[in-house]
This record gives C-alpha cells, structure tokens and sequence, in this order.
C-alpha cells in the first residue's frame, strides 16, 4: 500500500491541469515528532506541522497522476527530480493543502510538471498562496536501459486507483 | 538569432536546471563534469531548451541513448570507431576532436559542453528558419 498525500481530486483537465487537496490531521502520528515540545531549559511549546518533504510527495503524487492519466497509467512515472521548490508558510493540523499540477511538456521520456501550493487555513477561508515548485518525472521503462524492472506497473496501483474513482476520475482501461 | 543570444539563454537554461552560477556556465564547459549534471539533468535540459527556444527535441537527438549498451559501438570499455561515426552522424553539434584521441566509454559524457548545446540550438533554429 502506498503511502497517500493527497485525500481527493477536486479538479482534472487531462493533459492540462490536475488540482487536488489534502487535510493535515492531527492523528497522523509524525506530526508528535515534527515537531515535539522542547522540556528543557527555554524550551519550547510542541509545534505539530506538516514536514515539507510530505508536502513536495502530495506535489508529486498530484502531477504524477496528471501526468500517468496521459499515457493511460501504462508507463512508470517516476519522480526524477524536484527541479525547485519554494514554502513560505507551514501547514498546521485543521488546515488544507491544495495542489494545482500543471503538465507543462510530456514526451516518450518524462514529463515536466510545475505544482502551485496554497492554504485553507480555516474552513470557509480563502486559499492563500504558500509556494511552488517544479518535477521532472521519468518514464522509467524508457530511460533505465540495462536495468530490469518489474512488468507489473508497481507506480500506479490500487491505492491511486481507489483515489481517482472515489474522486470521479476515469481510469482509461 | 545570434550566437551570442543564444548563448546567454543557454546560459540561462543551465543555471535554472542545475543551480550554478552565470560565471560557470563557459563555452568549454562539461556539463558533468564541471557543471555536475546527472543523467536525470539531461532529461531537464532538455525540456528547459525547448521552452526557452520553441522547438521540439526528440528523444536521443540532443544527448545520445543506447549507444554504449550496443557491442558493435563498445569494446573493452571503449567505443569502437564505427561508435564514433554513429555518434558523429547522430550528434552533428558535437566536436569528437578530443574524444577520438581517448574514446573511453567512461568518458563520453565529456562530449557535451555548453558549446555542444549553443551549436545544437543554432542548428536547430536555423532548420527551422529553413523549412
């Protein structure tokens, strides 16, 4: 089962656009050591927050999607590289993360993706934006040469599926 | 275009995709070597360069694929002179001249400095401009 940074996708322009949005929730147990309350001398309240790295995996897994549905999830959409990536502000439990994934070149080797990231920091609030960055995406089949993978698509698998029906997104067969 | 344009987007596309500095982004520069660029990269610049100048690059245009996994190209850890001829015939905007003298498979990536680029996009433009 793959771990999932995204709850649902709001919004699916194939081959354009892929917006999604993910809860940050207190029960996730990470967030007790991201960050914990420092006893010590001076010490310091705990700050329970979303670790960016998760956030830049929710970026991935949005665009990786956008860019998957394209080729109708045959090819293995690997995460080659975070080209850039900027956060301006945390994510705190009770808030919302939404991802807004743009394919800006896709070709037989991979894809090139920038993702927007804003904020709900509370219900019925305005998103604000808190930063961006960009992933290049390989086609793994295409590009590992010499290098045996498993045929089965281990990219794509039920979890994603799951997410993309429950969302309304269709799966091409 | 001139080549002194192009050059300086070029320049530009390397310090976006790889995170140097303008000041290291010099003609003879190897894009492994010096500017540290991984295989990853290459698939990055090459998105970048067809942004920057409008223009598509198909795969194995710019930067070869599969050469060094055929054994007619590579022997003994080194491509084979007809290697070096399909290379040459693939990658017209690269200068051989240095590799020949010590074609060591280890060492092919080597080949591809920043001028390599400039010339591939002047070439390219220039096809453009012609068709």
């Amino acid at each position: 089962m793959r771990w999932m940074w995204i709850d649902r996708i709001l919004e699916h322009v194939p081959g354009e656009r892929m917006v999604a949005i993910k809860g940050v929730s207190l029960s996730e147990v990470h967030l007790y050591d991201h960050f914990p309350a420092d006893e010590g001398e001076g010490g310091r309240d705990a700050e329970p927050v979303m670790p960016a790295s998760l956030i830049l995996e929710g970026c991935a897994q949005t665009a990786g999607l956008l860019s998957g549905h394209m080729r109708d999830f045959k090819e293995k959409v690997l995460l080659a590289k975070i080209a850039k990536a900027r956060l301006e502000r945390e994510a705190a439990p009770g808030q919302t993360l939404r991802y807004t994934a743009t394919l800006v070149r896709l070709d037989n080797a991979g894809a090139l993706t920038t993702i927007a990231i804003d904020l709900f920091p509370e219900p019925g609030a305005p998103a604000v934006p808190i930063g961006e960055a960009e992933i290049v995406f390989s086609h793994a089949d295409k590009n590992m040469s010499g290098i045996e993978l498993p045929e089965e698509n281990f990219v794509f698998g039920e979890t994603f599926t799951t997410l993309l029906t429950s969302s309304g997104v269709t799966i091409p067969d | 275009m001139t080549r002194d344009e192009i050059f300086d987007k070029v320049q530009e596309t390397l310090v976006d995709a790889l995170g140097v500095d303008d000041d290291e982004v010099t003609p003879e520069a190897v894009l492994t070597r010096d500017l540290e660029a991984e295989s990853i990269d290459f698939l990055d610049i090459v998105f970048k360069l067809e942004q920057a100048f409008g223009f598509k690059i198909e795969q194995g245009e710019l930067f070869p694929d599969n050469v060094a996994q055929d054994p007619d190209y590579v022997q003994d850890g080194k491509v084979t002179p007809k290697g070096i001829a399909t290379l040459r015939e693939r990658l017209p905007h690269v200068d051989f001249t240095a590799f020949e003298a010590d074609p060591q498979v280890a060492k092919v990536g080597d080949i591809f400095t920043v001028n390599a680029l400039v010339n591939f996009v002047e070439r390219k433009l220039s096809q453009t401009a012609g068709a």
